[in-house]
């Protein structure tokens, strides 16, 4: 008590320059809050009689830990990891570069771009069985899945980005006797970060609805199947277990992400107004 | 009077110091088969002095100051520097936009340094240079500041600090005051004339602003609209020795104001 009274009391105190103080001390605390208060909600619901289906987040909490223990969120992992990380390499670097490229070269865009809106647009879910078809019900397909559904927004976002550089900008750098390749890494990239980054996020977003689609749908493996077949036998505390792990993990990528971005692009990020 | 309404187009002889540095020939553009933004535009910068391109808005003003950059080819006729046709932009030429157009992620060391950086100028000598044009334009102490930290008046400060830095001849400004308010605008123009006292420059300055032709032109190029063209050239001849905010009270000053205005009224109504 005594040893935390004066911090406390330093994070009350007001500071000049800032008017809330309170906001200082770290944005986790407040993103933790959050999640606690989620987790709150969902105890609450779970112990009022809604559903069996809706077990408390104590329960899956404690189904979770015996999942790990007993191995078995290990071993669907070890299944839905490898083509998991495959697709999001594909749509990160293959996203970017598809979009920047068509952007760059003017003559690829009449072809490109109605494919990548046709994709963004299309009922994926219904797409995705017929995968199998061609891809029969290995990782392939779950690698095809990831992509038809991160591929297009990857693409799509740095393709805008691109687009949306300021031409005096570019005017700018030619007048001074930039090469392209200069006025690329200086000037349009930079100004597209932010974009790309937005369609980083969906895409990585998109890979990890496409993955567990694909382990439901088409190829009752890993992650997927650890879903189904706790649904199927009603160990509900366990199915939540598993969704809450895919979340996690996709939280953890998506702050992967954000990291990358403030390092490589760190003077926009102090530089926003 | 100095006003050479008889033959528009012709360029007016040379004043007996000065040899021209730059000359536009015939110069004309297209834009999509039909629209002509500029016919036959003939004009002559003469070295180490301020030559502004006046006239209404949409006359080409920034067309020709692009086409002179080398940002534009245009349809017909060339421009050429020392004799030497523009193919593109060069390093004799420098420009100053009017939106600024400084990168909003970079400092102003960085901004002003820029065209050092894409001509492999090191970091060190290039920041050596671009400091002493910082401070040379009154920026001093806002190195490490951003764009959006800045004021316009100190955001086109910034813009003429990067254009100096590459130690061009020619400094090409595109209407650089029209975005900052009236009184921004003058202290800009007064600090602009002490600049060039230092600077041996030429500079060709695209206004719209007869106020700020007059005030810090030694030649003011009048174009007509649609097609744009050279109407008139006029030639101040203000002693600016002296101090430059007196300039504005000399009878000079006010009687080529009214004259130029009388001559581009008809444009406008």
């Amino acid at each position: 008590m005594s040893e935390v009274t004066p911090r406390l009391n330093a994070l009350l105190a007001p500071s000049p320059g800032r008017r809330f103080s309170l906001a200082l001390p770290s944005i986790w605390l407040w993103r933790l809050a959050s999640v606690a208060v989620a987790f709150l909600i969902w105890e609450v619901l779970g112990r009022s009689p809604i559903s069996l289906a809706l077990p408390p987040a104590s329960e899956v909490a404690v189904a979770f830990g015996e999942m790990l223990a007993k191995g078995e969120m290990w071993a669907a992992y070890a299944n839905s990891l490898p083509p998991l990380l495959t697709g999001l390499a594909i749509i990160i670097v293959g996203g970017v570069v598809i979009g920047v490229s068509v952007a760059l070269a003017r003559t690829a865009e009449w072809f490109l771009l109605p494919v990548l809106i046709i994709f963004q647009t299309a009922p994926v879910s219904a797409i995705i069985p017929l995968v199998t078809y061609a891809y029969g019900i290995g990782d392939a397909s779950k690698i095809v899945a990831i992509m038809i559904l991160g591929l297009p927004l990857v693409a799509l976002n740095s393709y805008k980005g691109i687009q949306a550089t300021p031409p005096s900008l570019i005017a700018m750098s030619e007048s001074f006797l930039a090469s392209r390749f200069d006025t690329i890494r200086y000037v349009i990239l930079p100004s597209a970060s932010g974009m790309i980054f937005a369609g980083l996020r969906l895409g990585v977003s998109g890979a990890f609805i496409g993955i567990v689609l694909a382990e439901l749908l088409i190829t009752p493996t890993g992650i997927g199947d650890l879903i189904t077949y706790n649904r199927a036998i009603a160990r509900y505390d366990k199915m939540f277990a598993a969704i809450v792990s895919i979340i996690a993990l996709s939280a953890v990528v998506l702050a992967l992400l954000q990291a990358v971005e403030t390092r490589l692009f760190r003077a926009n990020a102090r530089a926003l107004p | 009077m100095t006003l050479a309404r008889e033959a528009p187009a012709a360029p007016p002889a040379p004043m007996p110091d000065e040899k021209p540095i730059l000359v536009a020939d015939e110069v004309g553009l297209v834009y999509g088969g039909n629209v002509t933004a500029l016919a036959g535009v003939n004009l002559t910068v003469p070295q180490g002095r301020l030559t502004s391109l006046l006239g209404p808005s949409g006359c080409g003003k920034t067309t020709l100051l692009k086409i002179i950059a080398g940002l534009i080819e245009p349809t017909t006729g060339d421009v050429t520097v020392r004799g030497e046709p523009v193919r593109g932009p060069g390093p004799d030429r420098a420009l100053v936009f009017q939106d600024f157009a400084l990168l909003p992620w970079a400092t102003v060391l960085d901004n002003v340094g820029y065209g050092l950086r894409v001509r492999g100028v090191p970091r060190q000598e290039r920041d050596q240079v671009a400091r002493h044009y910082i401070e040379e334009v009154g920026l001093a102490g806002f190195e490490a500041r951003y764009p959006h930290e800045l004021s316009g008046g100190m955001r086109q400060r910034a813009g003429l600090a990067r254009a100096l830095a590459v130690r061009s001849d020619i400094l090409l400004m595109d209407e650089p005051f029209s975005a900052v308010d009236e009184q921004m605008r003058r202290k800009l123009q007064e600090d602009l004339l002490e600049l060039l006292r230092v600077e041996q420059k030429t500079v060709i300055f695209v206004t719209h602003s007869i106020e700020e032709a007059v005030y810090l032109s030694d030649q003011v190029i009048i174009l007509t609209q649609r097609p744009g063209r050279v109407s008139t050239i006029v030639r101040p001849d203000i002693d600016r020795s002296g101090n430059v905010d007196e300039i504005r009270r000399t009878p000079r000053y006010m009687e080529l104001v009214d004259e130029i205005w009388a001559g581009l009224r008809q444009y406008v109504e």
